[in-house]
């Protein structure tokens, strides 16, 4: 095998290379072996192997100059010794039991992913990272990864495995799930997109399956954002980087998608604001509380520039209006000087949109800011369905409170400390139970 | 590559019978898909069963003599109802095809075919 000239870089940043090698490119590689080759296991297995060679052969020879490019040789080198010996073996089963594999579609020479083993090995000869052809690989595997076919929890765990590079296990301890499960989730859906036929192919109808990329990645960054694990855990601010990553790649390759624009802008000013919503003790810390100096001016600003770009286009949608609220919030310089008017109409108009009761309850949250706790609760009183979140009890609990009814809004916090699972939360519903008792 | 699609509905949903309105225009529908179906050469099979009521199931227990009931293999809400044998480039083709079936009401599942023994 020859691999492309190394120029040694500080052993300090071997480390942080490897991660970038998995983080940056290998979903870019493995999205080009995957077309090129058109059998995603085999550019997957042979991703993985050249990730592995990296770690083996980094730390002796050092970084190389170009490390996408190194992996795109490596992982293909060893796509076609897998592709070799594959055909070898079918070779000697067809040479020892001739009549057991004639007519066989499974052992003849053209395997499932059509072309023999030659002219896929040629096939992968031209291959370049770069360029515009990479990017809708790209886009072709995030699309497959999230394939109506696949169930949700599948679509997550390969969008995050296969086009952003995270280990098996990193997801399945950022999701609290055994890596076992995960990694046979994986396998399952794997087995699925090769056996059912699942195409690496850019659909008719492009928005509709956009749609599904952005709702994992919506979850990616939820999860990341609201976790249910705890706080002190770094892997939940990496979860919603990540999911911020893959965001942006998505609006890189697809610009012309409004609501891409709105939920990378809506992703980076919940991240920006991020820095003030948890306090020193661990404890999470209400809006209205929030010391905004610890807000990450920059990152609002960049929020503000995709959010303005997304909005021009005139194609409103759900994550927009999301990011328009958020900006509300974010660009505002105090509680009292947020625009809660103008936040009512905008929820409201997302209501309308999404039909969620989690997005009629901020509306009703909004509207008891805007005109007062007794509008709120008329609207709260209106919401069915939500009896077992947290958060609707937790706003019940606030407007019983500043209306003047400690002993009420006790067990709604009681009710929705019950109900949440996240440590931070349950802090602070602590908080808010002990206040109601001071009133009483 | 082909692909099974099952079509699951709901026995009692009302459609109409020979010769009543609405049926030479439900008819149509159907006969529209198949045409669609061949002229794409996508075309392998068909079948539109009697319903669950004709229905007999034979039932295998290892160490026990096989029994003989009426009825389908379970009792749901919506039953097999008929098939399409169909050839597909690859899954998103088979489910365009899937989608555009004229079934009023159910559902519609599609498999891809492992082996068949009668392919060409």
């Amino acid at each position: 095998m020859t691999l492309p000239p190394v120029a040694g870089r500080r052993p300090a940043d071997l480390q942080a290379a490897l991660i970038e090698l998995a983080r940056e490119h290998s979903g870019r590689v493995l999205a080009l072996l995957a077309r090129q080759f058109n059998d995603l296991d085999l550019a997957d297995e042979s991703v993985q192997d050249g990730l592995l060679e990296a770690a083996r052969s980094w730390p002796r020879q050092g970084i190389p100059e170009n490390p996408a490019g190194w992996l795109m040789t490596v992982a293909r080198n060893k796509a076609v010794d897998r592709l070799r010996r594959a055909a070898s073996a079918r070779r000697r089963t067809l040479a020892a039991a001739p009549d057991l594999v004639a007519g066989s579609a499974v052992l003849d020479g053209s395997d499932s992913a059509g072309g023999t083993v030659d002219e896929r090995i040629a096939g992968g000869e031209q291959m370049q990272v770069g360029g515009r052809d990479g990017d809708e690989d790209q886009l072709r595997l995030m699309l497959l990864c999230c394939h109506p076919a696949l169930d949700r929890d599948s679509q997550v765990a390969l969008t995050l495995r296969l086009v952003g590079g995270l280990t098996t296990p990193e997801i399945a301890s950022a999701f609290l799930i055994p890596a076992a499960t995960l990694a046979q989730r994986i396998v399952r859906a794997k087995r699925k997109i090769r056996d059912a036929r699942i195409p690496l192919r850019i659909p008719d109808r492009l928005t509709e399956r956009v749609d599904a990329i952005l709702g994992v990645l919506y979850l990616i960054f939820n999860e990341g954002y609201l976790s249910r694990t705890d706080n002190a855990q770094i892997i939940r601010l990496d979860l919603a980087d990540q999911a911020i990553r893959l965001t942006q790649l998505l609006y890189r390759l697809l610009p012309e998608n409004s609501e891409t624009g709105g939920l990378l802008a809506l992703q980076v000013f919940h991240r920006a604001r991020l820095g003030g919503r948890v306090d020193s003790a661990g404890e999470l810390v209400l809006l209205a509380d929030q010391d905004r100096s610890l807000w990450d001016v920059r990152m609002i600003e960049q929020a503000n520039v995709i959010l303005a770009g997304a909005v021009q286009r005139m194609q409103p949608g759900p994550y927009q209006l999301q990011a328009i609220i958020a900006a509300q919030h974010a660009n505002a310089p105090s509680q009292e000087s947020t625009d809660w008017p103008a936040i009512a109409v905008l929820y409201q108009q997302l209501s309308a949109m999404t039909e969620s009761p989690v997005v009629a309850l901020n509306r009703a949250v909004a509207v008891a800011m805007a005109d007062g706790p007794l509008a709120g609760r008329a609207l709260l009183d209106q919401l069915t369905g939500l009896e077992r979140y947290h958060l609707f009890h937790a706003a019940r609990g606030e407007l019983q409170l500043q209306a003047g009814n400690p002993g009420a809004a006790r067990d709604c916090f009681t009710t929705a400390r019950a109900l949440t699972e996240n440590p931070a939360e349950r802090q602070h519903l602590d908080r808010r139970v002990a206040v109601c008792d001071r009133f009483r | 590559m082909e692909y099974m699609i099952l079509l699951h509905s709901d026995e009692t949903y009302p459609t109409p019978a020979p010769g009543a309105p609405g049926f030479d225009e439900m008819m149509a529908g159907w006969l529209a898909y198949n045409q669609q179906l061949i002229d794409g050469g996508h075309w392998i099979a068909a079948a539109n069963l009697q319903p669950t009521l004709t229905a007999t199931t034979i039932r295998r227990t290892p160490g026990a003599a096989p029994s003989v009931t009426d009825g389908p293999y379970v009792e749901t809400k919506e039953q097999l109802g008929g098939f399409y044998l169909i050839k597909a480039t690859d899954l998103d083709e088979a489910l365009a095809l899937a989608e555009a079936i004229p079934l009023p009401v159910g559902s519609i599942e599609v498999r891809p075919v492992s082996f068949r023994p009668d392919a060409s």
